[in-house]
């Protein structure tokens, strides 16, 4: 029976030492997580900036469905991407399940809600600042989404770090349509479930140590860029 | 000889017609009506004051002439027509708190340009001439956000006249600024009229519409109470309601 401290210093001592297996899991688990937010950012930032910028018929409605599925269960994400990639499903022809592509697709199913819908409302408070300035200037629909955009771009890197924090943290859904593989589809988060369950607390215990710091890394880095540009007057 | 009075009147009848116009121009609110079916013309060159007590819709009526809202009746005429993007385009206004987007103050004019549709090398030499022209080229590179209430102001006015507007329209520019900063906007605003710009104008100042004025929208409850040349709507007001303001006291009755 090991004590925590003696669990504690062989998970040190796997960081320490960083072996091929180890780096391989945190690679693979930045790449599925850093691809998923930004295709996230890529659909979320410019349909929340709509949602947030213009008044609409069924504005509300799509407010409370973004709202709503910010809060999706990842383990019925994950269900409905494996009904979608397995051969039975319309999608099963592209072989993607238990890859590392299902894996991005049910994080960016996770984290767009919450990138959208934070999105609008940033976008929606910069807006009724601007709106009248932007109504003189005679601009676009697309130039006013690009020009809210940019201006709102600091606290967007919020937003960003919010999805960010779901899709790291996020379990059920990657192993479901992951499988959680090794060498091809196993992340931090399958492999803390998975090593635990096995007892090698040692593992686990060492990826949830790097899982954290990843974390608080990514959190300090967007709250100093943010910081420098309140500073600055630009957020 | 018939085809020279013609001409001669169809060129009288294209000098009379006004820059802006609003026909019956009515707008509510939560089903209260604000303004009441207001008829009046902007004529080319002219400096428009639109004065009057606090709720009597001048800064409503400004934004139903610029066209930042949609009247609930009537219609708004550039040129005779109905107001395309090249009227918006000809039209600037400068708000009573200048929205300044949280770009330094060269982007903030440089945005104004490149929505204009102005190319990237001719932007350059027009955003110096503004910086010039509001005395802002050492605070170029500075935050607009962090400029003084004056520099703000000074900002918003050069970025809306460096577009070159036939019209512009402003809401009390200098409502919150200290006389050495009025002083700087209105100089700005009587240069830009001088080069031909028509100013439309709502102030509460008395000094200022006395230096900024050639004539005198008076507005109460909705309705334009009075209009006229200055002298005549601030010296011998013939409306109750314009008598009443330039005295000091609290009028309530109705315009007509």
């Amino acid at each position: 029976m090991f004590s925590f401290g003696d669990i504690m210093a062989e998970a040190l001592g796997l960081i320490l030492t960083w072996d091929r297996d180890l780096s391989e899991i945190v690679l693979l688990s930045l790449r599925v997580t850093l691809t998923a937010v930004a295709i996230s950012c890529l659909i979320g930032l410019p349909l929340g900036a709509v949602v947030g910028a213009f008044r609409f018929r069924g504005r509300g409605t799509v407010t409370v469905l973004l709202n709503a599925l910010m809060g999706l269960p990842p383990v019925v994400v994950g269900l409905f991407v494996y009904l979608m990639l397995s051969n039975a499903g319309p999608l099963g022809i592209l072989g993607l399940l238990y890859t590392p592509t299902a894996m991005i697709i049910a994080q960016t199913i996770l984290v767009t809600p919450i990138v959208a819908a934070l999105t609008k409302q940033v976008v929606e408070d910069l807006h009724g600042e601007y709106a009248e300035q932007f109504a003189s200037f005679g601009l676009t629909a697309r130039a006013r989404v690009a020009a809210l955009l940019w201006d709102a771009r600091y606290s967007l890197l919020t937003v960003a770090l919010a999805g960010f924090g779901r899709a790291v943290a996020e379990v059920g859904a990657v192993l479901i349509v992951g499988g959680n593989i090794n060498h091809v589809t196993r992340v931090m988060t399958t492999t803390i479930a998975l090593e635990t369950s096995k007892g090698n607390l040692e593992l686990a215990l060492a990826l949830g140590v790097l899982l954290l710091g990843l974390a608080v890394i990514v959190n300090a880095a967007v709250m100093a860029l943010r910081a420098s540009a309140v500073r600055a007057a630009y957020a | 000889m018939r085809d020279t009075v013609m001409d001669i009147r169809a060129e009288s009848a294209v000098a009379a017609q006004p820059l802006l116009e609003a026909r019956g121009v009515g707008f509510s609110a939560g089903g209260q009506p604000l303004i009441h079916g207001i008829d009046l013309g902007i004529e080319p060159g002219r400096r428009t004051l639109v004065m009057g007590a606090n709720g009597s819709g001048k800064s409503l009526l400004l934004r139903l002439l610029h066209g930042l809202l949609t009247p609930s009746s009537g219609q708004v005429l550039w040129r005779g027509h109905a107001p395309d993007r090249g009227a918006r385009r000809a039209q600037a206004m400068v708000f009573q708190r200048p929205v300044m987007l949280r770009r330094s103050v060269l982007a903030n004019l440089n945005f104004a340009l490149k929505v204009h549709g102005m190319a990237g090398r001719a932007r350059a030499a027009r955003v110096q001439e503004a910086l010039d022209m509001a005395r802002l080229s050492d605070l170029a590179s500075h935050p607009a956000r962090v400029l003084s209430g004056g520099e703000q102001q000074r900002l918003a006015v050069a970025r809306a006249l460096m577009c070159e507007p036939d019209l512009l329209f402003l809401d009390e520019p200098t409502s919150s600024l200290d006389p050495a900063s009025t002083q700087m906007i209105e100089d700005l605003v009587n240069a830009a009229h001088a080069r031909g710009v028509t100013i439309v104008m709502v102030t509460h100042d008395l000094g200022q519409a006395r230096r900024m004025g050639d004539e005198v929208i008076f507005l109460h409850a909705g309705r334009v109470a009075e209009r006229g040349p200055l002298h005549q709507v601030l010296g011998a007001p013939r409306s109750e309601a314009a008598r009443a303001w330039t005295q000091g006291r609290l009028y309530t009755g109705t315009p007509h």
